[in-house]
């Protein structure tokens, strides 16, 4: 059985069509990336994956249950949004946030419940800084530790929003590296949302582009096309392939550092 | 002097007093330093200062009428959930206006100038055996309510975004948040009066949030630093006849102080 099963899924704010019946299944280990300019529902689409927001029409299933049924079977990462420098909080307590953070009381740790915690932390590399105050860690580092609240609680499916925004190239390919080892290993599903396709282009299995009013979906090859991203614009659109990097040109918001590769 | 002031029954009632409002309001300050909801408690304390002076005019316990408008704007604050600009001008527009009212009632009001003076500024010497066991009664609701609600809450204070997606109910503790918030500055008035709310609610967790980054551990600090400021404030009021909210406040701040120092020479230079 898929993971995830969309099916049919409509949404509109008030007269505006984001999209339209959006069709997918997600199996297990699959990475898909969600593409497409800003104020197409990206973001949308993951607070209906967690059940935060209801489609104008279609269900979602993950694995056969509503998608507000399985918040705590879901790891989330956010975009990656600076902690307050002088936040009264270690990047381990940030980490058990996913853990038991949605559990009412002060409660304490089971013995496997803190392995997991440990474990988890030397996953994703932080071991070295998991006891330092979280505001003073760089960006990188914060969203390391964002992964391991993620991974920490098992989840059978994860989703990440714009998990590499503001990071620096380096540290871009070592958040893909977590959530594509972690995939590989315990074969959870992963939908990650990106403006650019380069970072992940390596890993994704499937694209889900979507434009305003209309989406496709398929592998990169079959979507990032020339002829695929016209049709979906509705305008002559072209794409290239440079260097092993995917080059967007002639989209609306063309003037975002966007498809065009990264201002480094 | 001192001795026999010490065997006093008032003063073991304001000690009392004293300790159970230094608990609750270092337990709570944690959170409302995270949340940045420090300019909010000052709201809500000078509108309990409102109610106060409403129900002094319609000859109400004055008590009764802080509490009252403490959670109305606690209720208020905590439904809004504003963040960030707007959250800033509109709890100053609040404030502003509700401390007019206060003073409109004041003004009607015939009774002594004194009680207004208490409301402001404190009177814990005057603390009745009945007060100490509701001040305890309120003490014990925040406390459970912190306690029980302490993961959640940490949650959606530190990283609202990652507690929502788990189903963490974000909106509703930040209505828990502020009216639990709302008991304890009512509380907390009764001791140092509502202009110094800030000093038992904020400056303790400021401070124990500049020695240690343990969430628990700074926590615990906070009541320890409240307790401390209270009842040393209390004891130099009696050796030296000076206002005990004075006293209250300046050893909070001295704390303050002397935390922040070590914070930017000792702890951790990375």
């Amino acid at each position: 059985m898929s993971v995830v099963s969309v099916k049919g899924l409509t949404l509109r704010f008030g007269e505006r069509l984001l999209w339209e019946n959006l069709n997918f299944e997600l199996e297990h280990g699959e990475l898909l990336a969600v593409l497409g300019p800003n104020g197409t529902g990206k973001t949308s689409l993951i607070r209906i994956l967690l059940g935060l927001l209801e489609p104008s029409s279609g269900t979602v299933a993950i694995e056969g249950r509503p998608p507000a049924e399985t918040r705590s079977q879901v790891g989330y990462v956010p975009q990656q949004r600076i902690f307050d420098r002088d936040l009264a909080l270690r990047g381990r307590d940030l980490v058990r946030l996913g853990l038991d953070g949605h559990r009412f009381g002060a409660g304490r740790l089971s013995a496997t419940q803190r392995d997991r915690l440990e474990h988890t932390i030397e996953s994703v590399g932080a071991g070295g800084y998991v006891d330092a105050p979280l505001g003073r860690l760089s960006g990188g580092e914060q969203q390391r530790l964002r992964i391991a609240q993620a991974l920490v609680s098992n989840p059978s499916l994860l989703l990440a929003d714009e998990p590499l925004l503001s990071l620096d190239l380096a540290y871009q390919q070592i958040i893909t590296g977590l959530l594509d080892s972690h995939r590989r290993s315990a074969g959870t599903p992963v939908v990650f949302v990106t403006h650019d396709i380069n970072p992940v282009l390596s890993i994704v299995d499937r694209v889900l582009y979507l434009a305003p009013g209309s989406w496709a979906m398929g592998t990169p090859d079959e979507v990032l096309t020339s002829e695929g991203l016209s049709a979906l614009y509705g305008a002559p659109v072209d794409v290239l392939r440079l260097r092993g990097r995917v080059v967007v040109v002639g989209t609306p918001d063309d003037q975002h550092v966007h498809h065009v590769g990264h201002a480094h | 002097m001192f001795t026999n002031l010490l065997a006093q029954h008032f003063v073991h009632n304001a000690l009392a007093a004293g300790a159970i409002v230094a608990v609750v309001s270092g337990a709570i300050g944690w959170f409302v330093v995270t949340r940045g909801a420090s300019f909010a408690v000052h709201a809500i304390s000078e509108l309990g200062f409102t109610g106060a002076a409403g129900a002094l005019v319609v000859g109400l316990d004055p008590i009764v009428g802080m509490i009252g408008g403490s959670l109305g704007v606690g209720l208020v604050l905590g439904v809004l959930s504003l963040r960030g600009r707007e959250r800033d001008s509109a709890i100053g527009a609040v404030l502003a206006f509700g401390l007019g009212i206060g003073v409109l009632f004041l003004s009607l009001y015939q009774g002594y100038a004194t009680e207004a003076t208490n409301l402001l500024f404190g009177s814990i010497v005057g603390v009745s055996d009945r007060q100490v066991l509701e001040l305890a009664v309120v003490t014990a609701i925040v406390l459970t309510g912190v306690v029980g609600l302490y993961r959640p809450l940490l949650f959606s204070s530190v990283d609202p975004e990652g507690a929502e997606a788990r189903g963490v109910p974000v909106r509703m503790l930040s209505v828990a948040v502020f009216l639990l918030l709302a008991l304890t500055t009512a509380e907390a008035i009764q001791v140092v009066g509502v202009l110094l709310v800030l000093t038992l609610v904020i400056t303790p967790a400021a401070a124990a949030q500049r020695l240690t980054v343990h969430p628990t551990r700074a926590l615990l600090l906070a009541v320890v630093i409240a307790l401390v400021a209270t009842e040393g404030g209390i004891l130099l009021s009696l050796a030296h006849p000076w206002p005990t909210s004075f006293f209250i406040s300046a050893i909070s701040f001295g704390v303050y102080l002397v935390a922040r120092i070590y914070d930017a020479t000792g702890r951790d230079s990375s």
